[in-house]
Parts: C-alpha cells; structure tokens; sequence
C-alpha cells in the first residue's frame, strides 16, 4: 500500500531523512518511531505531499504522490502532530468542511459524520465551537475527521501526544477497530513504546535520517535482545537526548498562546 | 466548485462570529470619519472645496475595504499558526481552486464591511448625489477588495510568522492608505507626491467611488475601473502563484 525507495530529503546542508526504504502492507498498522528530530514527520510530510523530497521514489496505492498528487490525496487521511481544525468552526461544520473537499456526496458524507461523531463520542457536543473542546475532545476529533472520506491509508503522527492514559486507550482502540473493519491501512508515529507495541503489527526505527530497524515488535526485541520495546528502542537510538530547535512555527504558536490568555 | 463555495463559507461564518472583531475593525474609520471630518470641516469648508465630510466619506469606506481585504489574505498567518492551512493543502483540491474560495471570501467580507461604513457615513450626514449611485459604488468596492486581496494572500503566503506583519503594516498599508487621496484631495500637489498618488491603485477606487457618489472626480471613472482591473488581474496571479509555493 506504501513503498518508500530511496527517500532523501534535505534542508540545506542538514539531511532530515537519508536513503529510507520501506514497505507498508495493505491493511497493516506499521509504527514509525524515532527520537525528537530522526526524521518521523518529514517523512510523513513528503508522503502526504506537503513537502518535496530532494530524491528517491514513493508510491501510495500505486500512486506518484507528486506526479498524481489530487488522486493521491483522495486515498489517505491524516491527522498531524499539532492541531489542524478550525476553532471558530463547530465540531459538525469541520467535519461538513472537510468532506466537501473531499468530495463525499452529501448524503454520505452526513451519514458518515454522525456515525464517526458517536463513536468518538462527540455527538452531543457537534453543535459547539471546537476552540470550546478540551485537547481530548480536539483529538478526538481530529480522528473522526481523517476517517471522514474512507481513506485506504491513515497516517498519524504522534496522535496521543498530550493526552491522558483513558483517552489513549479509547483512541487506540477505535483505531484498532477501524482498522479492522475498513481494512485501513495505518501509519503512525508515536513516542509512547507501548502504544506501538500494542497497536502496531510492525515497525520502524528511524534514526539521524536512517531507519535502523524494521520488523514486526518480537523480531526488534529479539534482534536486540531486550525484553521490551523501550529498551530495545533505546539500544538502538542510544540515550542521549535530542533537542530540536523551536522554528518559526512554534515561536509563532507561543506568540498566539500569549494573546488568547490575555484575551481571557 | 463546491470547495470554492465552502472556503468561501467559512470566511463569512468566522466574520459573523468575530463580533467583537466587527466592532473593533469599524471603530478606526469612525475615528477617521467623524473626527477629521467634523475636525477638518471648517478649514476645508475656507479653502472653497465644499463639505470635507461629504469628501472623506468615500475616503473612510476605501479604508476599511483596504483593511479588511488585505488582513483577510494576511489571515494565511494564523491559518499557518493554527494549522488548519494544513487541512486545506493536504485536501483532493487543487490550490488555485483554495486560494479562489479564501480569496472571494475575504473579499466578500471586506465589500460588506465597506457598506456598514457607507451606513455609518450616512448617518454621519454623508449625502450620495443620488441613491441610485450607491450599486455602482459598490462596484468600487469590489474591485478595490479584490485587488487587495490578491495582494494579501500573495503577502500572507509569503511570511513565515507575525514579525513581519508590522512591517508590512506600516510601510506598506498605512502608506497605501495615506497616499491614495483618501484625505486630501489629489489636485496641485508637490510633484513627487503627484506621481507617488498616481502610483497608489487605491487612489483610482476612491476616486472611482468620488465620482459615481460625488460626481467629482481626478481621473475618469472608466480610467478608474480599468486600472483596478489590470492590477487586481496582476495581483491576484501574483497571490495564486505564491500560494502555489507555500511549503510547510
């Protein structure tokens, strides 16, 4: 469903992602992990063809995503790292939002809103402006909307950053039964070992740009001898810790954090 | 077609909903409005050119369609902050087809944000030559949205985060604004000022609305309308192209 050969993407002098090849299978939830910076969300950028790579080839349901990038589009959905939904907006109008652009009939697309609005539990609260919602609920969300349009590939990048263990478990279950239902084919990032371990039927390590390991969670553990995945990833990655460094965007959230404090 | 139609929808409903945001973008050309124009009154009044309420009106309503359309295009910058640019450009929909619907949008809110000025002016004791003017005004109105607005999204898409915008804001709107006859008449100036003016393509909307509500004009109301169209035209494919590049 995915296959990545070759993938380069550089900044500059600084090489985000260096010579990544993968295969994702249909149907299968394959975890991308790696330590702040190793490259998980570039990745996750040029396959949903928001960034260019600098070389090497991908392919998406048999798809270019940069020659065929609007057919491409139409097969995946995505639900990013940091917030994408429109506060103004309610929870409904998001959802209605989104699948017109992706061209879901009407009838459908209602139907499918409020089945997806129950089962994340939001259905009540459809009629409320999403700057209203709690992270949780935002996420939530966030997920409903990438499922909207029957996306054949669902990415997500770090999902349940910032929320606590009960929403965690109830995203990763829908997830899990989605998954099996609609035979979507997952790809995520997370921080959290356990999650992968649980969630995911393999996984990738990715590392400095390069992906350092990939197999199913036993074939990791065992490769490295370790009896969990977080030790095996650390063994792998090493200890010492990552810092990236705030860009434009992240001093440009904080500047927004400041205003709406001092609106309220 | 449908995805111009719902960007499109969406820049009104956030106006709608912004009430505050609403009373604060008309306080400005209220300011400007009754102030300058009961302030000024008597002194222009002197120098034989008539009622300056009469002449700012126009001035004040070009203004707030300035503003609002090029802060619309600007508006890119939060859509960037808070992610829901993403949304848009991960979308089955080709961009040109985006930046049309947010374009229309923020131009459709600029054009009703000039005509709650226009009500302002009116109840001020600004006076049209006649009423049956006030559509062809509105026509102005458009065209200076439009023009602006392309401006904006080519500006909107080209930053990267909020310390341009002041930037952008004082050397390039206020001026725009200060520089366009809004508040002077553009007759027997000092050369520099002449050919600057004449640069300015709000100048040619305000004049363009002088004449139709007025009846006095600088240029020709068909000179006005065909200069707003050129640099709409050319600013709105200097937006589209720009959005065509952003990257995030």
């Amino acid at each position: 469903m995915i296959r990545v050969r070759n993938l380069v993407k550089q900044f500059g002098s600084f090489t985000a992602v260096d010579d990544v090849s993968f295969d994702v299978e249909e149907g299968e939830i394959f975890a991308f992990l790696g330590p702040n910076g190793a490259g998980k969300t570039t990745t996750i950028k040029m396959l949903t063809t928001l960034l260019k790579p600098t070389g090497g080839q991908m392919e998406l349901d048999g798809l270019d995503p940069q020659v065929e990038q609007t057919e491409a589009r139409k097969r995946f959905g995505i639900v990013f790292q940091d917030p994408s939904l429109d506060g103004d907006l309610t929870a409904w109008e998001n959802m209605e939002f989104h699948g017109v652009l992706y061209h879901v009939p009407h009838k459908l697309r209602r139907q499918r809103s409020e089945q997806l609005l129950k089962l994340f539990e939001l259905w009540d609260r459809r009629g409320d402006q999403v700057k209203k919602f709690s992270g949780g609920m935002k996420r939530r969300l966030e997920i409903a909307r990438g499922f909207l349009h029957m996306p054949k590939i669902l990415f997500l990048d770090e999902p349940t950053l910032g929320l606590d263990p009960q929403s965690r478990n109830q995203l990763w279950n829908i997830v899990k039964q989605v998954n099996e239902a609609e035979k979507v084919t997952v790809f995520l990032t997370t921080h959290y070992m356990d999650e992968a371990d649980r969630v995911a039927h393999r996984i990738g390590i990715i590392d400095h740009g390069k992906l350092v390991a990939q197999g199913t969670p036993k074939a990791i553990k065992e490769q490295t001898g370790k009896e969990s995945l977080e030790e095996a990833f650390l063994a792998l990655t090493g200890t010492i810790i990552r810092d990236e460094s705030a860009d434009a965007t992240d001093q440009m959230r904080q500047f927004a954090k400041m205003w709406s404090r001092e609106k309220r | 077609m449908s995805a111009i139609y719902i960007l499109w929808l969406r820049e009104l409903k956030r106006y709608v909903r912004s009430r505050a945001q609403i009373a604060a973008s008309l306080g400005q050309p209220m300011l400007y409005l009754l102030v300058l124009g009961f302030g000024l009154g008597p002194v222009f009044q002197r120098a034989g050119n008539g009622s300056y309420l009469q002449f700012v009106g126009p001035g004040v309503i070009g203004m707030t369609v300035l503003f609002s359309s090029v802060f619309s295009g600007i508006g890119l910058l939060w859509d960037r902050q808070f992610g829901f640019l993403k949304e848009m450009l991960v979308a089955p929909v080709p961009r040109i087809q985006i930046m049309i619907g947010r374009t229309l949008g923020g131009a459709t809110v600029a054009v009703i944000q000039g005509l709650l000025v226009m009500l302002i002016c009116l109840i001020a004791g600004f006076r049209p030559q006649s009423f049956l003017t006030v559509p062809l005004a509105m026509g102005f109105m458009v065209a200076i949205a439009l023009v602006f607005a392309g401006l904006g999204v080519a500006i909107g898409s080209s930053l990267q985060d909020m310390q341009g915008f002041q930037l952008i804001m004082n050397f390039l709107v206020l001026p725009i604004y200060f520089l366009s006859g809004a508040l002077f008449p553009l007759v027997g100036l000092p050369k520099v000022l002449a050919v600057i003016t004449r640069l300015d393509p709000l100048s040619y909307g305000i004049d363009g609305m002088r004449s139709v509500l007025l009846g006095k004009s600088v240029f020709s109301p068909i000179t006005d309308l065909l200069v707003l169209t050129f640099v709409g035209a050319v600013l709105l494919i200097v937006g589209a192209h720009r959005f065509s590049k952003i990257e995030i």
